[in-house]
């Protein structure tokens, strides 16, 4: 490198982690003043003081305590965990078809598959519900629940656009060695695809756990049956405006997200660019 | 639907089959495809087309919970042109297309770009980055609603000291907009992971060849770059539309949050839009008009042109659906 481009390329190197520290604050700052604000007592959390004059912890366990919202995470914890159990169950297999057998209508079957993926939910809405409500579901979280017995179009393109990633060898040795096409997607496919099945079960845990227009669709006449997201939105009219719990169960919300993330990071963040563009 | 496999086990200096065996054979990988496929297919069938087939059929007929549908031609679809709700909606759903998905786009592509210069500490900054993705929709919103609060919220309060008076954010007609637009950009990070793995598959030699040319860091991006991830700019584009098109929670429970007025989860659509419908999106619009004020017929009718909407917008994608699916089809 010549002499005078060294201080540009110390000046360069100042500013780059300058603006990416100031970003970094940014995108920090929202949950710093959710934090505490948390801590506050529900008067001060009233008030535009920024920092608490004194550390309130119990909130948290108040957030439990004074409203339903125990409650709200054991429905939230059943409809997710359920949701991406009944989507693995169906979705892998499909998955596997579409990427790895040869049969005619699969390239059909692909596209309607991108199109059920790209359509907004709310063009289908009344139709199905009118379907749930003749089946006495409605009131309750099995209408979101009980079709991932059918597959999930997003699941479904997610683990096809990883298992066509893996090499046809693998799959025809396995053949060549006498096992059927089931035998050789649970014995051989499966153990090599286990970043694209975490991604696709982490990413419809975090779609049923963020949810909010399906439980507000299916269960807002019945308040047994909500879940964290739809407790969350309706909790300021229910408890008053106690923005301290009200902080303090949002982050609550976020909590579990974020532990998951951190221990899976590396097939998450695959996840989301397989979904992208494979130039 | 025929299901042929194309014989993974016929491998090259196979032995010829007899035809009766051979047809035996093909029956037998038809199943098989049909056990791996099935649950899907019948998925396709009952949450895809049906109701895309009810919902046109339902719009031609008025009907609610408790009355079945009545035929009634086109009075639905001639109310839709007089429908002064809808008129709003599709305004304010138009707006957050054309403000909010390319404000999305640049944000996530710009910190991408940043995050590429790093040698270390890229993977600290982009989990920092990414991170408010991840948060609950519901989560996000009551957040960005009580950093905005107009009297005492931490934004406004800041600005007071630097002796700025804030605006009110979600309790104003004007900046209720650009305050969704701001929780938006918080999120960004998700666009972001995708944008940075296109930024990285640039062949680095192009780079180098062009500051060879004397190309200044402007130029190699108008030249080099956004050629190259142009693919990823157009699904980008075409999600952040579609995802638009379809934006609820956040305009939902920011309207109900800031507006303050005591509802309960099924009373929450008596909010809707606060402050002056500003914030009434399409979706909104259209389960307001089928489950509060009853009118599944005319929701229907919404239902359709949405349909319509997206699948024109999916079209764009699937054009170029060979990109979009990578190289092995």
């Amino acid at each position: 490198m010549t002499a005078p481009a060294r201080p540009n390329a110390a000046l360069l190197f100042v500013a780059r982690h300058s603006l990416a520290i100031a970003l970094s604050l940014i995108f920090l700052a929202p949950v710093v003043f959710l934090l505490l604000t948390s801590f506050m007592t529900d008067h001060q959390s009233l008030t535009s003081n920024l920092w608490p004059e004194s550390w309130h912890p119990e909130n948290y366990a108040n957030v439990f305590a004074k409203t339903p919202m125990g409650r709200y995470l054991a429905n939230t914890v059943l409809y997710a965990t359920l949701a991406t159990l009944f989507m693995l169950l169906s979705s892998v297999p499909a998955a596997y078809a579409l990427a790895k057998l040869r049969w005619r209508g699969r390239y059909a079957t692909l596209v309607a598959i991108v199109c059920a993926m790209m359509l907004p939910p709310q063009v289908t809405t009344v139709p199905l519900y009118l379907l749930w409500a003749t089946w006495g579901l409605t009131g309750s979280l099995w209408p979101l629940i009980l079709p991932m017995l059918l597959g999930d179009a997003f699941s479904i393109f997610l683990l096809r656009q990883f298992l066509v990633t893996i090499p046809d060898e693998y799959l025809d040795a396995a053949r060549v060695d006498g096992c059927g096409e089931w035998r050789t997607l649970l014995r051989v496919v499966l153990p090599m695809a286990k970043p694209g099945v975490a991604a696709a079960a982490m990413f419809q845990f975090f779609y049923a756990w963020n949810d909010y227009y399906g439980p507000l669709l299916y269960t807002s006449e019945n308040e047994s049956a909500w879940t964290m997201s739809l407790g969350l939105a309706s909790f300021r009219s229910l408890h008053a405006v106690q923005w301290n719990l009200l902080t303090a169960a949002t982050l609550l919300t976020m909590v579990p997200i974020v532990l998951v993330f951190f221990f899976a990071q590396k097939a998450f963040v695959q996840g989301v660019t397989l979904t992208g563009v494979k130039g | 639907m025929a299901l042929t496999l194309g014989a993974p086990g016929t491998r090259p200096g196979a032995p010829p089959e007899r035809p009766a065996s051979r047809s035996r054979r093909r029956a037998r990988e038809r199943l098989t495809v049909l056990g791996f496929m099935a649950p899907a297919l019948a998925g396709l069938l009952l949450f895809l087309v049906y109701p895309l087939l009810a919902s046109a059929y339902f719009s031609f007929t008025k009907f609610d919970l408790v009355n079945p549908p009545r035929w009634v031609g086109l009075r639905n679809w001639s109310f839709l042109l007089q429908d002064p709700n809808v008129r709003v909606a599709a305004y304010n759903t138009l707006w957050l297309v054309v403000v909010m998905v390319p404000a999305r786009m640049v944000g996530a592509l710009s910190t991408g770009i940043l995050l590429t210069r790093f040698r270390r500490g890229a993977g600290f900054y982009r989990t920092l980055f990414y991170l408010p993705a991840l948060a609950p929709p519901v989560a996000a919103t009551l957040a960005f609603v009580f950093l905005l609060k107009p009297g005492t919220g931490p934004v406004n309060t800041l600005l007071a000291r630097l002796g700025i008076e804030g605006p009110l954010w979600f309790s104003s007609p004007h900046w209720s907009k650009p305050s969704l637009v701001l929780l938006a950009l918080w999120g960004v990070g998700d666009l972001m992971i995708i944008f940075l793995a296109a930024l990285l598959d640039v062949p680095q030699e192009l780079y180098e060849a062009a500051a060879l040319d004397g190309a200044n860091a402007w130029q190699q991006f108008r030249a080099v770059t956004l050629p190259a991830i142009s693919p990823v700019i157009l699904f980008a584009a075409v999600t952040g539309v579609i995802q638009t098109l379809q934006y609820f929670t956040q305009a939902a429970v920011a309207a109900s949050v800031a507006s303050g007025q005591a509802n309960s989860g099924g009373g929450i659509s008596g909010t809707f839009g606060y402050p002056a419908n500003s914030t009434y999106t399409y979706p909104l619009w259209l389960y307001v008009a089928g489950f509060r004020y009853g009118a599944l017929g005319y929701a229907n009718v919404l239902a359709v042109v949405l349909f319509v909407v997206s699948i024109v917008v999916t079209g764009i994608l699937l054009r170029r659906f060979r990109a979009f699916l990578g190289t092995d089809r």
